[in-house]
């Protein structure tokens, strides 16, 4: 899988240790590793190029040529400048006029149903009261899968038949906001290619009869390098007001995200991070730079978390571990969840900043077992208190698991270890927070 | 016997197998025109290549999502000659790089459709690559053989699916088995089998509800449908066929990777080819995991559906 960027970085320049100082060409040498990085997460080749134009003049600062930390200011600068190209701050609909019109468009199966319905819900809980309607006459039971979407929700949706041009239904749908007083209108369309010039007209055509105030490209976090062509062509064709990026819970880096903002200058407004209705967040691109740059994903570990965690007991360990009262009793449960997880490496490799950290920790598969058995030899009592643990008892821990005395100290030895890298966030953020809950550690 | 992939295809009519060819690359170059920069372009004259000829092909196939791996793994050992000083011609990269292509690209070796009565295609995928269109698509090239099919309605969650699914079927005229939105999905795979068996069906394609290959327990449902199909049908008169978005770019590799450690993949399908993405992570997916692409998505229509023919494939992607 993809390394983050840090750790490429450290491995491309691993010579400069000895020199103790960068140099321009180690830097340079640097820069290659953040256009491989950027090219692995799909942002588009042209690009990537003008990116490092941007960056290039600052990382050869003497500012990072003379700093002890150089790697992380290189990855500072890059961070920075993905944040500040992806966009400052989060930002909302524009819901001016009354009834505002939300015209989704994009290209076949990019979520832009499921995202109309999203959005109703989103602005429903906002004390909107939207109309919904699907334009899409082409796709079978494209109309049925919106007017499911809204009767679970429980928001009106104007019905219409595939007989009909979308045009119509459109111009219909209006005529039914406005006369039953919803103020919010948003009009699904069919999936169309950005080539298809027949559907691009049709488009168009919406657009200037129903005069939306936002028109919302919905692209998918997976799309690659042609992400460009297709956003370029969308802002064109229609004026493109913003984008909103689907999938998000998956782990694809979301490079074209970059690439398409790149483009059209449109901000990304929103995320659709899975296919329940609930599943949509507002943008932050500080999120999204640390994701392209595989410097982890938050959404991802809450998702895989949600699904497999024990809340309850989460809870109780958040509680212990405030009090540093985290014993081998809470570590055992822990591994146990985390088997429930899949792959640990998985889940590590979604962590800011702490996949360094935690590299000597033991997060091979076997390894684990291995654990889980020491752990099941030894008895509560000395589960909760590790220190009574004697070379004796080793010897008979190692025994009853099948494993060696070693293997009880390296166990040991990582749980002080743990401890300690638990300390260090005495005062977390939310993100260590969350690790924590996710790891036990 | 019927057969519906290239590799395993008769002796067959030479003007019927151009004009395939043909509507292939047709269909990967309807929008040639369009883009600014063709392949082809850089390869007008015979030259000696250089350097910055070898960064402008990089730049081609990169921004044909082959990935920087693919990429690099093809044009380095060029690279090399030119930095040793080795004379190379534009044909001799082009001759070499296609060569080196087309055996990045896995073989499929059984027949196609496997011979069953019934015979089973199980479609799986991230969510809206384009499964149950597929489906359609495949089933309609079956029945034109004049094979009796089944589909079943796998996707129990998705709003409208199983409707999306019966509405191809009443199109199509071709039985769809169906329980209701929210049902088991292995147990709508367990009826539909057993109505096949009973019925004498020759083939049956399953379509199952789009899943992010991240999900834990999205996956372990995979699992289970699988298992529910091992006791009506035997593995070897089955298919799975892992259904990949031509715009998708790096993550199809996870997909793949993530799909096959859930329940063994055993061929591709490659929808979408015809917009202006390449396709090219294709590539690297065949290469990597092993894994023979069937078949290539043109549109959205049933009839929108071609066998993969290797040669048209890369001739999209490199230079002419
Ligand atoms: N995992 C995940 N799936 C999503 C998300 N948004 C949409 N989907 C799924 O993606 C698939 C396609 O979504 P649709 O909303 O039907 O997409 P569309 O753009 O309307 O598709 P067409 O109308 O067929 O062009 C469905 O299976 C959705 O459930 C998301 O944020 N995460
Ligand atoms: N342009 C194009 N669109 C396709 C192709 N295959 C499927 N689609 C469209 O992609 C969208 C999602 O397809 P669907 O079959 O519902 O995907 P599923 O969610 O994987 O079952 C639909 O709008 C299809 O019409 C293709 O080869 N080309
Ligand atoms: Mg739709
Ligand atoms: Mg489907």
């Amino acid at each position: 899988m993809f390394e983050n960027l840090s750790e490429r970085l450290e491995k491309a320049l691993a010579g400069f240790r000895d020199r103790g100082k960068l140099s321009p060409d180690d830097i340079k040498k640097g820069l290659r590793e953040i256009r491989l990085a950027l090219l692995e997460a799909d942002v588009n080749y042209r690009v990537v190029k003008d990116f490092l134009a941007r960056i290039e003049a600052r990382a050869l600062s003497a500012e990072v040529l003379e700093s002890l930390t150089p790697f992380q200011q290189i990855v500072k600068i890059v961070y920075d400048e993905l944040v500040n190209t992806l966009g400052g701050k989060a930002q909302g609909l524009n819901l001016s006029t009354k009834p505002t019109v939300i015209l989704l468009a994009g290209l076949q199966g990019s979520g832009k149903t499921t995202t109309a319905g999203k959005l109703a819900l989103f602005l429903k809980k906002r004390g909107h009261n939207p109309l919904l309607v699907s334009t899409d006459v082409y796709r079978p039971a494209a109309i049925e899968q919106l007017k499911i979407l809204s009767q679970k929700i429980n928001i009106p949706f104007f019905d219409a038949s595939p007989s009909e041009g979308a045009l119509e239904i459109a111009n219909n749908a209006f005529k039914m906001a406005k006369n039953t007083g919803r103020d919010v209108l948003i009009v699904d369309t069919a999936g169309r290619l950005h080539i298809d010039e027949d559907l691009m007209e049709e488009l168009q055509s919406l657009k200037e009869s129903l005069k939306p105030v936002e028109t919302l490209l919905v692209a998918d976090a997976m799309m690659g390098q042609d992400a460009v062509n297709v956003a370029k062509t969308f802002h064109e064709r229609v004026g493109l007001t913003g984008i909103i990026l689907t999938k998000v819970e998956g782990d694809a880096r979301g490079g074209a995200a970059l690439s398409m903002k790149e483009v059209t200058g449109c901000p990304i407004k929103f995320l659709g991070v899975g296919e329940k209705l609930e599943a949509l967040e507002v943008f932050h691109p500080e999120r999204l730079a640390s994701r392209i740059l595989g410097m982890g994903d938050m959404l991802t570990l809450i998702e895989k978390a949600q699904e497999a965690i024990d809340f309850r007991k989460a809870k109780d360990l958040e509680k212990k571990i405030k009090k540093m009262q985290f014993d081998l009793e809470d570590l055992r449960d822990q591994l146990q969840q985390m088997k429930k997880l899949g792959s640990v490496r998985d889940i590590l490799r979604f962590l800011p900043g702490l996949g360094n950290k935690l590299q000597n920790l033991p997060i091979d598969e076997r390894e684990i077992l291995k654990m889980e058995a020491i752990l099941n030899s030894m008895t509560p009592q000395e589960r909760r208190n590790p220190h009574i643990i004697n070379a004796s008892r080793k010897r008979r821990i190692a025994k009853g698991s099948g494993t060696t005395v070693q293997d009880v100290n390296k166990l040991l030895k990582s749980f002080e270890e743990m401890k300690a890298i638990m300390k260090q966030f005495k005062n977390p953020g939310k993100m260590q927070g969350l690790l924590r809950r996710v790891l036990g550690i | 016997m019927l057969n519906l992939s290239k590799k395993n295809s008769q002796p067959e009519d030479k003007t019927e197998r151009k004009s395939l060819f043909e509507r292939f690359k047709e269909g990967l170059s309807k929008t040639k025109e369009k883009l600014s920069s063709t392949l082809g372009e850089i390869f007008v004259v015979e030259k000696l290549i250089d350097l910055a000829f070898l960064e402008e092909l990089e730049e081609k196939l990169i921004l044909s999502d082959l990935g920087v791996e693919t990429t690099m793994a093809l044009l380095d050992p060029f690279k090399n000659k030119i930095l040793k000083g080795e004379p190379v011609t534009t044909s001799d990269l082009k001759r070499e790089l296609k060569r080196i292509s087309l055996n990045l690209l896995a073989d499929y070796e059984k027949p196609f459709p496997p011979d069953g009565k019934p015979g089973v295609l199980f479609f799986l995928g991230v969510n809206g690559v384009g499964k149950t269109t597929t489906i359609a698509k495949l089933a309609l090239k079956l029945k034109e053989a004049n094979k009796k099919v089944l589909l079943i309605a796998g996707d129990t969650f998705r709003a409208a699916a199983i409707d999306q699914l019966k509405k191809w079927g009443e199109r199509l005229n071709i039985p769809v088995v169906a329980q209701q939105e929210g049902a088991d999905a292995s147990s709508v795979i367990y009826q539909g089998l057993e109505k096949a068996l009973r019925e004498d069906y020759d083939f049956v394609l399953i379509d199952t509800a789009g899943r992010l290959h991240t999900k834990y327990n999205l996956m372990e449902e995979l699992k289970k449908m699988y298992r529910v199909m091992d006791k009506l049908v035997p593995r070897e008169k089955r298919v799975n066929l892992l259904v990949l978005d031509a715009t998708t770019g790096q993550n199809a590799i996870s997909q793949a990777e993530h799909f096959s450690k859930a329940i063994p993949i055993d061929a591709l399908i490659i929808t979408k080819m015809d917009g202006t993405a390449k396709g090219g992570i294709a590539l690297a997916v065949s290469h990597k995991y092993k894994l023979p692409i069937l078949f290539i998505g043109l549109g959205e229509k049933a009839e929108d559906l071609l066998a993969f023919d290797k040669e048209a494939f890369i001739s999209a992607i490199l230079p002419d």
